[in-house]
């Protein structure tokens, strides 16, 4: 036993795979999608910080929470998910490649996930689903929302079957060889990813479909979020961990660099499967019906995630200075000022990365059980997100687009672009840094979130918040031109950019770097603690919240204009 | 696995401030009560004046001694029921000397709302069939906004009261 464990993994390198034409138009596909997603979510984005400086009227009978559910879902789920699982198919398909019959299912993926989000818009643009995209029972949408929701998550699943299985046949073929560590990254993500949208597919194909069309009188309200949040929490890390793959495996290279450590890499993905799950009670902290002492089991389990985001903080700044020094930079601090900051897929992720600091802190504040309650609901909490996804993983999936979109279009990444692309970043960081910076303060303030414009009958508390949004609204502004910028550099480099040939980078180890032990691909070891965690968490407060329901409630549509 | 030797400290390091952190929260929560609401009580959302709190007589503020108060709230698109004044007019603006200890319990009779008096630690989640319930102590004298504070249709941002902590 011990000697197994001892075990590693024998070394061969495989030669590079070629990604060929056929191979692209798939992975391109997903991000056009999410580059339209991009603009039209931003547009929404944009139109929320006006109204809500109180000077500006939407036209056309257009209901704020009509454009507020638009944004949530085309940014949240459909603009990360399709970005996510085109990056990850590209990173399948260069490290273990992919075979006809897998680029087949891929592309039912790709249908079934824009045929379900086409369904939620129309319902959302038509205005029959003014439900914001987190849907809380008892407001009642049109059932094709839910339908559609449910269509994209399916399209998900038959993408992470065939990202699985194009590690296994990838595997059957170099038996004793480890996985390569991107693709080894995918399927931890895709398992999470699976494990945590059952609880959102069961809310929705059990309890509100059913119940939105009639076949059910009411719902249970608090199993309903309480699934939803199950989902939610390990959402954050669907969106944050493909951004961590470009961090460990893909910057060292474009730096110039190698892998700081295959092993510290993988184990912190690891972490991330077994403690992204279950902790989805911290966002229900204020709730009625959840025994505290639950609350606090999950908000503990919350806080260990914070231990493999330490590794990565110390690994990615090892790496720069190690990278540095190798190259010859002297000094304490010589390594840092000569990183390729002229770089663009290097400076965009970087600043996305400054940013997880203060998205961090934010965070860990968010879950503090107790201190939840001086910011749950207020305009802290989008503060908060729009720094960890709008800005630490946006930003590096900009930095990827970089080169990931040229590789893919054979085109070259140009020096123009190069340039143009770090006036975005910054452009992003400031708008950000005033659009967030102001809702954490407002939030603070208890300025409350999800609310169009009001004078709260002339309240003092609301003039002062005024201040502040009208702060958000040039913040919002110069993200949207930041976005502007943004979508003409896609389209440059989809269609205009010259000719040639972009790098796929993927950092590889030093040459006497210590062999990764073989138990790290131990999957049913991983899910095995994964499925007992969750049952550990949730088991007894969910018999409790279904064997102590209160009557159900009936669905309520006319309140949101229906 | 080979762990560098500084990591190694970083870790020692961000892993103690993570459990310094959690024994506060714990001590606070458990040793002094400070645990986030979570009040277990149900009722039917369809009829929450058999809970004799919520029948319309006994709405809004009632004192019930020397610098104790409680505070009954019936929630619903897009308006708090504090109840009604000697008038017969709704209330929609309560006054609470400082320093006194309040009960609030809130219900709702359609969706969800929230419950925050902006500005203080009043802040609570209300589901329909549970009661929301939290006692404070309002210690600082001003104006404040009681507001949902939860997405509950199109008048949401409409739904809000007002709250004096008077010296
Ligand atoms: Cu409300």
């Amino acid at each position: 036993m011990a000697l197994a464990n001892l075990q590693t993994f024998e070394d061969i390198s495989t030669e590079s795979i070629v990604i060929t034409k056929t191979d692209s138009k798939l992975y391109l596909s997903f991000i056009y999608v999410a580059i339209i997603s991009l603009f039209l979510g931003g547009l929404m984005g944009l139109l929320q910080v006006l109204v809500r400086t109180g000077e500006f009227t939407l036209p056309f009978g257009i209901g704020y929470y009509q454009i507020l559910t638009f944004h949530g879902v085309v940014l949240a789920l459909v603009l990360t998910t399709f970005f996510i699982i085109g990056f990850q198919f590209a990173l399948m398909g260069k490290t273990v490649g992919i075979s006809e019959k897998q680029r087949k299912f891929a592309w039912l993926a790709f249908w079934v996930m824009t045929i379900g989000t086409s369904m939620t818009a129309v319902t959302i643009l038509i205005g029959k689903a003014n439900v914001l995209y987190t849907f809380y029972a008892p407001l009642k949408a049109h059932p094709l929302f839910y339908i559609g929701l449910a269509l994209v998550v399916v399209g998900t699943w038959i993408a992470a079957i065939v990202n699985w299985r194009q590690l296994f046949v990838w595997k059957k073929q170099i038996p004793n060889q480890k996985s390569p560590l991107l693709a080894f990254m995918v399927t931890i993500n895709m398992i999470m990813w699976v494990i945590a949208s059952l609880g959102v597919a069961v809310a929705v194909l059990v309890q509100f479909i059913p119940w939105s069309l009639g076949f059910a009188e009411t719902i249970n309200v608090l199993l309903s979020r309480t699934l939803f949040w199950y989902f939610g929490h390990p959402l954050v890390y669907f969106w944050l961990l493909p951004a961590y793959m470009a961090w460990y495996a893909i910057i060292p290279k474009i730096i110039g660099g190698k892998l700081f450590s295959d092993s510290l890499a993988r184990l912190s993905f690891i972490l991330f499967l077994f403690f992204s799950i279950p902790v989805g009670f911290h966002h229900q902290l204020t709730e009625p019906g959840i025994d505290p002492t639950w609350k606090f089991i999950q908000v503990v389990l919350t806080f260990m995630v914070i231990i493999p985001s330490l590794m990565t903080a110390f690994s990615m700044f090892a790496t720069f200075e190690i990278t540095g020094r190798k190259k010859g930079h002297k000094g304490l601090f010589g390594w840092f000022k000569n990183l390729p900051w002229q770089d663009v897929r290097f400076f965009a992720p970087f600043v996305g990365m400054l940013a997880f600091i203060p998205g961090g802190i934010g965070g860990i504040i968010n879950a503090s059980h107790q201190m939840n309650t001086v910011v749950h609901n207020t305009i802290w909490v989008t503060g908060h997100f729009h720094l960890t996804v709008a800005t630490t993983v946006l930003l590096t999936f900009f930095g990827i687009a970089y080169w990931l979109i040229p590789h893919l279009t054979g085109r070259k990444l140009t020096r123009k672009i190069h340039r143009l692309g770090i006036y975005q970043t910054v452009v992003w960081a400031i708008g950000m840094t005033i659009m967030s910076g102001a809702m954490h303060i407002q939030g603070l303030l208890g300025g409350p979130r999800r609310s169009s414009y009001s004078e709260y009958g002339g309240s003092e508390q609301a003039v002062d918040w005024g201040a502040y949004q009208m702060a958000q609204a040039v913040g919002g502004t110069i993200l949207f031109i930041g976005i502007i910028l943004m979508v003409y550099i896609f389209i440059y480099l989809v269609f205009f950019a010259p000719e040639g040939n972009e790098e796929f980078p993927i950092a590889e180890e030093e040459n006497h770097a210590p062999a990764t032990p073989k138990w790290m691909e131990n999957w049913k070891l991983w899910i095995g603690i994964t499925i007992a965690l969750i049952l550990f968490a949730y088991t007894i407060p969910v018999v409790d919240i279904i064997q102590n329901a209160p009557p159900g409630s009936p669905p309520f549509d006319a309140i949101i204009g229906n | 696995m080979h762990l560098h030797k500084l990591e190694k400290w970083w870790l020692i390091l961000g892993v103690s401030a993570l459990i310094i952190f959690l024994i506060v929260l714990g001590f606070g929560a458990f040793y002094m009560g400070t645990h986030p609401q979570s009040h277990g009580l149900t009722i039917d959302p369809n009829n929450v004046e058999a809970n004799e709190a919520f029948q319309q007589e006994n709405l809004g503020l009632t004192k019930v001694d020397e610098d104790h108060y409680i505070v009954n709230v019936v929630a619903s698109a897009f308006n708090y029921d504090l109840g009604v004044d000697e008038d017969g007019n709704s209330v929609s603006h309560i006054k609470i000397p400082k320093g006194a200890s309040v009960l609030f319990q809130v219900v709702t009779t359609d969706v969800i709302h929230g419950f925050n008096i902006a500005g203080t630690n009043v802040n609570m989640m209300v589901e329909p069939g549970y009661v929301s319930s939290m006692e404070v102590q309002m210690n600082n004298v001003g104006e404040f906004t009681l507001l949902c504070n939860e997405y509950c249709g199109v008048g949401h941002h409409m739904m809000f009261t007002t709250v004096e902590v008077y010296e």
